[in-house]
């Protein structure tokens, strides 16, 4: 039986080893089965490090970091931009009061915010009185709230310490190499020892001061993750090294994402023609370095000043103006948020249940994709994966009109079981009557950007693009709608099955063959 | 002796951190950070270089006494100068 690789670790002692697997059938139960209990206590309800927690627990960071103490060469520190969506962009700084303040007010407004991060828009190290005195205030005013950071680790060893002081149980460490060869193509220069050091110096320095921050953390039973940027051609061949050492190291999530190098944020890398990589490409690096580490694939690589789910920004609602306006009862906010994580809790555990069940009733050899029904529903071993796009606004379910969908979530569904994959962003294909006019070449880019997925599974879609995704071999479908997502790309997999379509024999999707 | 800040400044506040004398300021209404010329030493009994243009992630943003940018463009990044007035 083919072995799911996202489960994480060839270490299989802490798993099953069975094909339906890891709790919830085949699907990879967040990547995180394997990990001892109180670690994922810790991660159940952290958007940014549980697969499942993103579907329905929101988070935030607050723009209070705006100093850096290093160049990265995908990074413009013009990072004042109210369209831009990515990391090191923010609309307003802000001082620690007024993001005391802002938390508040976003975690009054929507109580599934379970997660304050600080992440920029420079190096939160590098501004260790703003942030510190943030994270202060926030752990006595909302106690129940997360708190974490995200670093580009040059300053890290000096601040562990303090990290630990404040309870601060998850830190990001951006890490994209451990060559200081390949680092001087990522990093021209660093602020070091009141010097501005450059060249192979510096990320020799940069690459020691992050390894032992993370050994550090670690140390102190602090979660790490690591972030890489991944960049073809310069560190693409090196990240599964990378993926190895931060393992060994204790970091336990790796976090690989593309680069993001369009000329118009005048970057470095942007300018210079950098490009990205492609979502196989990204795909295939990402099944690489999962042979040695939990991959993280659902990170959107949000603003410094995201609020909401992942995936959906709600900043404007919660400008300094507008929070200055809001008349909040803090202590009745704090209950609603109890109330409301308890149920996501449930909600969350029930599936674990109900998956679990599953399991048992199928056995230990059991295949996956009907989870429901009996023998007659197993997808043979020798049967190809399929790659197939949700179109969902949050609570794990399809559950979004695909003119709505500004990403879809890509899941493979295999013999062994349903796994995710990652998510792929598009323009929206329909934003009401002003710009439908221009909906079509829209909907070509989107058919191109899902390419290689063979059905997209959305709660209803238009005539219109139903027949242009079927031309091009993209199977539409609309008849799942409100269903798990798991369980409904697995049913749709049955089908296919049940239709012939799963033959090795036929091993090439139809939109490739066209393309 | 003195450096100053201009409008190429994106207010950062990586300068303000790591000056020695206090000497860099932001009022409100101002829209760039600015270093005080009587207060501003350029780091000398302090440090080898000056600290604010040693962290100061923008070219040209930080000109000398004689109104020449401590770093012109593309040292810091790199980039051909053409390019680099596109950052």
């Amino acid at each position: 039986m083919l072995e799911l690789q996202v489960l994480g670790d060839k270490d299989d002692v802490l798993q099953p080893k069975a094909g339906c697997s890891a709790g919830s059938c085949g699907s990879n139960d967040d990547q995180m089965a394997h990990l001892p209990e109180h670690v994922r206590e810790r991660i159940y309800n952290h958007p940014c490090y549980s697969e499942k927690a993103h579907h329905h627990f929101a988070r935030m960071h607050v723009a209070v970091a705006p100093a850096c103490n290093i160049q990265c060469n995908f990074c413009n520190r013009k990072y004042d931009c109210a369209n831009e969506s990515r990391p090191g962009v923010v609309s307003e700084l802000l001082t620690p009061h007024q993001a005391v303040k802002k938390t508040l007010a976003v975690a009054a407004n929507i109580p599934q915010m379970s997660v304050l991060g600080i992440a920029g828009p420079g190096d939160p190290l590098a501004n260790p009185n703003r942030t510190f005195s943030t994270f202060r205030m926030l752990s006595e005013q909302a106690p129940d709230i997360k708190l974490c950071v995200s670093t580009n680790g040059l300053a890290l060893p000096d601040w562990t310490d303090e990290l630990a002081k404040h309870n601060i149980d998850h830190v990001t460490i951006t890490i994209n190499c451990v060559d200081p060869e390949v680092g001087t193509k990522i990093y021209p220069w660093i602020f070091w020892d009141n010097r501005r050091i450059r060249g192979i110096e510096a990320s020799r320095i940069l690459i020691e001061r992050q390894q032992r921050g993370l050994e550090m953390l670690v140390e102190r039973d602090i979660l790490v993750k690591v972030n890489s940027v991944m960049l073809p051609g310069i560190n693409d061949h090196h990240l599964a090294e990378v993926s190895k050492i931060v393992k060994a190291k204790g970091a336990f999530l790796h976090n690989v994402m593309p680069v993001i190098s369009e000329p118009e944020h005048g970057t470095y890398f942007g300018l210079m023609g950098q490009r990205g990589p492609t979502p196989e490409e990204l795909q295939t690096l990402q099944d690489r370095c999962s042979g040695d580490m939990n991959m993280m694939r659902h990170c959107r690589q949000c603003r410094a000043d995201a609020v909401g789910l992942l995936g959906e920004d709600r900043g404007e609602e919660f400008t300094m103006e507008k929070i200055e306006a809001m008349e909040i009862d803090y202590a009745a906010a704090m209950e609603k948020r109890k109330r409301v994580h308890a149920a996501i809790a449930e909600t969350l555990n029930a599936g674990a249940k109900k998956s679990a069940t599953r399991d048992s009733a199928t056995g230990p050899e059991g295949h996956a994709a009907d989870r429901s029904s009996g023998a007659e529903s197993i997808v043979p071993e020798s049967s190809r994966s399929v790659l197939m796009a949700v179109a969902t606004k949050g609570g794990g379910l399809v559950n979004q009109h695909f003119g709505h969908a500004r990403e879809f979530l890509v899941y493979e569904a295999s013999p062994t079981g349903v796994r995710f994959i990652g998510h792929r962003k598009v323009d929206l294909y329909c934003a009401g009557d002003s710009s439908c006019g221009e909906g079509e070449s829209t909907l070509e880019q989107t058919i191109e950007t899902l390419r290689g997925c063979e059905a997209v599974l959305c709660a209803k879609i238009g005539f219109e693009p139903w027949d242009a995704l079927e031309r091009a071999g993209i199977r539409p479908n609309s008849e799942q709608a409100l269903v798990n997502i798991e369980d409904a790309v697995g049913r749709f997999y049955l089908d296919m099955h049940k239709l012939g379509h799963l033959a090795v024999s036929d091993p090439t999707p139809a939109n490739q063959a066209i393309a | 002796m003195a450096l100053q800040i201009v409008e190429r400044c994106v207010n950062c506040h990586a300068c303000q951190m790591v000056c020695p004398t206090g000497a860099i300021r932001k009022g409100d209404d101002e829209p760039h950070f600015r270093i005080l010329q009587d207060t501003c030493t350029e780091c000398v009994g302090s440090y080898d270089q000056p600290q604010c243009s040693s962290i100061c992630p923008v070219e040209c943003a930080i000109v000398d006494a004689t109104g020449t940018p401590v770093h012109p463009l593309g040292s810091l990044t790199g980039l051909p100068p053409e390019k680099a007035l596109l950052v």
